[in-house]
């Protein structure tokens, strides 16, 4: 396989319509930089951007920022998380401007998942703003005013994204949620990781009446399960994580020996990204290996998921080739990502 | 928070008058907060939206979301820093519903003015403009 050039920017690749790959590789856990660099090294031929999150599960690790600035140096565009947990708006402000400043114009604006389950759950926890007024902040930063109204110049080039989770009640507003996020900024969307597709592809069919899909590009969440102990973790003990039972019986089927179950693990992740191109308004998928980063290039080998850059090596032909691939030259999605996302809001 | 704009004789007496406003807040305050206390579980931000989200206050949530619910609620519709407690925009949701209004949970609200808290929001309504612009 030849390798993949620098990466272009993520607003580009998601405008040329073609089908997404993104990632999210785990947070350095010690001070040596080469750890991010290595799982970074893993991913970064099979996808457009790579996710750095922060402070998962409310569990410290190195600062997101740090590690979305060393992929940056190594050529990678990250997708920097900025959870509102441990800042306040200040901090967070400053924050954003400092991404703009180390080369970071990808942020995903959370909430944050509650520290109560991390490490730490004597800490106190900030939530000064929410994730849509987050989305709010990057959007106003980005025209050139910090929230005091006083003048940034210049001011930040931000691409703003968010997340939406299917799988967490109340299931009616959570189509009407993803439509807030899309009025308070968000650019682009990250789901909860899928099981259950049926629940995914009902979500989507709301988000499609209201148009959403034509507004904003959403990318599926995906990953493999290593073993059938871990999905019973992710179900028990993540709040907001759905795994079927249909799933953790496939994976209890496959027995404790290692090697089997992550087999069956890439191979159920790879049926369920087969099951969600049948869903019409994704505009691609984001995996979230779990401290599994070596398991994505199995997974985007099986489940034919390229990333869309690599047919933007001229970005001035991007154009012209997303009308070839309409014909059906792409193997990834249907030809519904590329018309959405021509129509897609700029 | 939408007010009507005949009240602004009203407003303009309040902000010419500051000190009888003092009065008449501490005089309000302990009323308004038991009442809201406990018909609402009223944490007494002093910026209320309860009409704008089901008439259950979001300050009840442990993350104080105003704007929907987190991606942590469990199956069960509970909280997932409280598990025993239902998630209060799941019951948002579902109350919002029967309100003739059910439009204003889709309002994205700004963020909270910290330096109202404690304050009246009876009070701050009728004033106006102690809200200061946010995101």
């Amino acid at each position: 396989m030849n390798r993949p050039g620098p990466f272009p920017r993520f607003e580009d690749v998601l405008r040329s319509g073609m089908p997404i790959v993104t990632c999210e590789i785990a947070s350095g856990d010690g001070a040596d930089p080469q750890d991010i660099v290595r799982r970074a090294r893993l991913v970064r031929d099979h996808v457009d951007a790579v996710n750095v999150p922060d402070n998962t599960a409310g569990v410290v690790h190195m600062s997101a920022l740090a590690a979305a600035a060393i992929l940056a140096r190594e050529g990678i565009d990250p997708i920097l998380h900025v959870t509102c947990r441990d800042r306040n708006r200040l901090a967070l402000q400053s924050d954003l401007l400092g991404a703009s400043a180390l080369g970071i114009r990808n942020v995903l604006c959370l909430t944050g998942d509650h520290l109560i389950h991390g490490d730490q759950p004597n800490a106190k926890p900030v939530f000064d703003l929410d994730s849509m007024q987050l989305l709010g902040l990057a959007a106003a930063l980005r025209r050139g005013r910090y929230l005091s109204g006083r003048e940034i110049e210049p001011a930040p080039d931000l691409f703003p994204g968010a997340t939406e989770n299917p799988f967490a009640p109340p299931y009616d507003f959570r189509p009407l949620r993803l439509m807030k996020k899309a009025e308070a900024g968000a650019r682009f969307i990250q789901t909860q990781i899928t099981y259950n597709v049926a629940r995914f592809a009902a979500f989507m069919e709301r988000v499609r009446d209201l148009g959403l899909d034509k507004r904003v590009p959403i990318l599926a969440g995906v990953a493999p399960l290593r073993s059938a102990p871990a999905g019973r973790f992710l179900r028990d003990r993540v709040p907001g994580m759905e795994v079927t039972d249909a799933v953790l019986r496939r994976m209890e089927q496959a027995g404790p020996e290692r090697a089997r179950s992550e087999e069956e693990g890439i191979r159920i992740c790879v049926e369920i990204v087969e099951q969600l191109r049948e869903v019409k308004g994704l505009a691609g998928f984001h995996l979230m290996p779990i401290r599994w980063e070596e398991a994505v290039a199995e997974i985007a080998a099986r489940a034919r998921l390229k990333p869309a850059r690599l047919s933007l090596a001229a970005p001035v032909a991007a154009v012209a080739r997303s009308e070839t691939a309409a014909d059906g030259g792409v193997p990834g999605l249907d030809g519904s990502a590329l018309h959405r996302s021509r129509e897609h809001r700029a | 928070m939408a007010v009507p704009s005949n009240l602004e004789p009203l407003r303009r007496f309040f902000r010419r008058h500051p000190r009888l406003t003092r009065s008449l807040e501490l005089a309000v305050l302990p009323f308004e907060a038991s009442s809201k206390k406990l018909a609402f579980g009223c944490k007494m931000c002093g910026q209320c939206i309860l009409h704008e989200t089901g008439m259950t206050c979001p300050m009840g949530c442990p993350k104080t979301l105003r704007n929907g619910p987190c991606g942590g609620v469990r199956m069960d519709g509970h909280c997932e820093v409280v598990p025993g407690m239902m998630c209060v925009w799941v019951k948002a949701e579902r109350r919002s519903r029967w309100l003739p209004w059910r439009g204003a949970i889709l309002r994205v609200q700004p963020a909270l003015d910290w330096s109202l808290k404690g304050s009246s929001a009876w009070l701050n309504v009728m004033i106006g403009g102690r809200q200061k612009e946010s995101p």
